[in-house]
């Protein structure tokens, strides 16, 4: 069984609550006690139905307030598929909250409302799946029966979401489903009340759809960050020495020839671990740890990559897409602590190229902070040269986060563009 | 070709997420209840570390009304994997007068188990603490970040949660701070035993079916052991049952059921309609009980 990771974002109002609702209950995914404790939590709010968005809205603030402030997780399994659900809150004010959601999404689920069309919500959710690289998204087209199931409304709301994606220059999958969250027409079954539909269900291009993406297959680059290095110093085990790490990218194998960053030393692959057992191939995302020919010095925030493989940029200058996380503006030239997925070094933001209006998708210039929320081109020198792909390429090596060296709260996250553009 | 499975991912994350501890903490410890969530993560350390022995030893609060079968089967994974073993007692806790035992017959030392967890915490100086909880438990867990941040006071703020992006996990924290953690964030009930199975790891027998002394109450079944006491139109009858989940003796509800093998298991939980939680008293106080117990510091 594999597993599919995706993100919905939306607000109550475009049926996002119900569709959730409906894939985990027709898929058999709420329990007799949830659906009790969503009950009897419904009538203490003098709810006429049962209101299936307390099953998604689990703290207190969020129950009292009837809204959802963070991002919540939601689990749920096919004969075929298991899936993991990252539902976000889709307004302006939780941008933050829809990135986050995103950022290890396999698939986006857009919904549309059908009597509105593609809205500023609709551009500003599908900009930020590009901007995080999601690489399927999912139109839902919803409330089809409120328009009798009309194919030509379907097609028109298609054709619009086509030009503006292919104008935001996105380069997902596209995928349109016509549906009725609250009926469940081409949710999990499919409806005859669209008979010119002959597409997928929601629930069946779930199950189907191809994540090849995930294993690093085909042509790309090997790339094994350095996570941890083990040294049991035992009797049994004097000189052992092993570089554990997540694969990140490609394929590795046994007798490869490998570099390390940044220090360009090299070496070849003697041994791949998986606890006892040895493997001759480790794909990726699988945690391994690594024996090589020479002992050379390698620790923590190395990346091991394939010598034959396009390289990395080894560089102290970088160029980013940032998204801001908190309520203290981002200041230019205040030190900042800049992590990737396993290495650390401090840096800062010496420009800021142009900042994105999120309603207008216009290019803003000439800013000299960014507020929570905010989405920009930043250009970043950090005191030891980071290694990275470009994000388009690599989500796992083109990808940062900010950390307040004050407060060590998360502040900020930083996708690589490419060559500078 | 290669392909994929969600157990091998599920997998490579939580061993990800064990080694992201190792690296970015000095003290953390493994929070081992006996239970199957933490034997599982203490499998995956494991598996993450090997030659080496696990780098954090294994924290048990012990609230004094363990199952026996809990404690034996708890030493001797520490003695097969040459661990380190720090215990809490609740009973001591108790004796020195740190908390005051619940009364009447739905008293729990559940709650207590917080300030002994906090004060072992102290004490140690512990600076994370690997749980087992997973996100589709409960509803104040489906918000749960895999690195928890906790202030001084060992208190939980979910309205203030570091942003998690990616696999980029941020442990930095000031003095007195700690985190908890939790590597099988994403697993799910099925998951984790489907992962038993195919790593055929050994499990406490009180997971399998066995004639128990116990008693109903409230639709329940719980075991009759000497901490609890009974009312007076409660009969204590011998039956066919297994623990779907385990923790301490007084909340945890009794499944009757003839699964005798991880098979027979796997079937069960696939057929049920409730969930495991369904059987834990603890929860069933509020809506939102779990929510005001985490925030105090609990697991």
């Amino acid at each position: 069984m594999e597993l599919l990771r995706f993100t919905t974002a939306g607000s109550v109002d475009d049926g996002k609550s119900t569709l959730i609702g409906r894939l985990l209950y027709d898929s058999k995914s709420i329990f007799e006690d949830q659906l009790e404790a969503v009950e009897q939590a419904s009538r203490n709010r003098g709810n006429e139905e049962v209101n299936l968005a307390l099953l998604t809205d689990g703290l207190r603030a969020e129950r009292e307030q009837g809204i959802t402030i963070d991002v919540a997780y939601r689990y749920f399994a096919t004969p075929k598929r298991k899936f993991i659900i990252a539902d976000t809150p889709g307004h302006v004010q939780y941008t933050r909250n829809m990135v986050t959601g995103a950022s290890t999404a396999d698939l986006a689920i857009i919904l549309i409302d059908v009597r509105n069309g593609v809205v500023e919500q609709t551009v500003r959710h599908s900009f930020i799946a590009k901007l995080l690289g999601i690489p399927h998204i999912t139109v839902c087209v919803n409330k089809m029966d409120l328009i009798e199931f009309s194919e030509d409304k379907f097609s028109e709301i298609v054709q619009n979401y086509r030009e503006m994606s292919a104008k935001i220059g996105n380069k997902a999958q596209l995928h349109f489903i016509p549906i009725s969250a609250k009926y469940g027409d081409n949710v999990v079954s499919a409806s005859d009340r669209a008979p010119w539909y002959k597409g997928e269900t929601l629930m069946e291009l779930l199950e189907n759809i191809s994540i090849e993406h995930k294993q690093g297959e085909g042509s790309q680059p090997m790339r094994l960050p350095v996570q941890y290095v083990i040294r049991p110093i035992s009797d049994k085990f004097p000189d052992y020495r092993a570089y554990a790490g997540r694969l990140a990218g490609g394929v590795l194998k046994v007798g490869e020839a490998v570099r390390v960053l940044p220090s360009g030393l090299e070496s070849r692959v003697k041994a791949i671990m998986q606890a006892e057992k040895t493997l001759d191939v480790a794909h990726t995302p699988e945690s391994v740890s690594v024996l090589l020919e020479d002992d050379i010095d390698i620790s923590r925030g190395d990346m091991l990559v394939g010598v034959e493989d396009t390289q990395p940029v080894v560089n102290q200058q970088s160029k980013m897409m940032c998204c801001w996380f908190n309520e203290q503006p981002m200041q230019l030239r205040k030190r900042y602590i800049v992590r990737g997925a396993v290495s650390e070094t401090i840096g800062m933001v010496q420009n800021i190229d142009y900042r994105v209006d999120i309603h207008t998708l216009e290019s803003i210039e000439n800013e000299t902070s960014l507020k929570m929320n905010d989405i920009a081109k930043i250009s970043v020198r950090t005191a030891n040269p980071l290694v990275y792909d470009c994000y388009e390429d690599n989500r796992t090596t083109g990808s940062f986060i900010f950390i307040d060296p004050d407060s060590f709260e998360t502040v900020g996250a930083g996708m690589i563009t490419r060559n500078n553009d | 070709m290669y392909k994929l499975t969600h157990l091998k991912e599920l997998e490579s994350e939580s061993i990800y997420v064990l080694r992201e501890v190792a690296a970015q903490f000095e003290r953390p410890a493994i929070l081992f209840s006996g239970g199957k969530d933490s034997i599982v993560v203490t499998y995956l350390a494991y598996k993450a570390f090997y030659p080496a022995k696990i780098p954090f030893p294994l924290l048990h609060i012990d609230t004094g009304h363990n199952f026996q079968e809990t404690l034996d089967y708890r030493d001797a994974l520490v003695r097969k994997l040459d661990a380190r073993l720090v215990v809490g007692s609740v009973q001591e806790s108790i004796d020195k007068g740190r908390v005051k035992e619940e009364k009447g017959y739905n008293a729990s030392r559940n709650r207590l188990q917080t300030t002994t967890l906090l004060d072992t915490i102290e004490e140690y100086k512990f600076d994370a603490c690997i749980g087992g909880a997973r996100r589709d438990e409960e509803k104040a867990r489906a918000k749960e970040r895999f690195f928890s941040h906790r202030d001084e006071f060992g208190q939980w703020n979910p309205k203030n949660q570091r942003p998690e992006l990616w696999n980029i996990f941020n442990g930095k924290k000031n003095m007195g701070e700690h985190f908890r953690v939790f590597p099988i964030s994403n697993w799910t009930e099925m998951d984790v035993w489907q992962y038993i199975y195919q790593e055929n790891i050994e499990m406490p027998s009180l997971y399998f079916t066995h004639e128990r002394a116990c008693f109903e109450r409230d639709g329940q079944w719980l075991a009759a052991e000497p901490c609890m006491m009974l009312k007076p139109d409660e009969q204590v009858v011998v039956r066919k049952v297994r623990c779907r989940t385990i923790g301490d003796i007084s909340c945890t509800g009794l499944t009757i059921s003839e699964a005798h093998n991880l098979e027979d298991i796997i079937d069960e939980i696939a057929a049920t309609r409730v969930t495991e939680r369904g059987g834990r008293a603890d929860d069933k106080r509020s809506e939102t009980s779990m929510e005001d117990r985490k925030k105090e510091g609990y697991f």
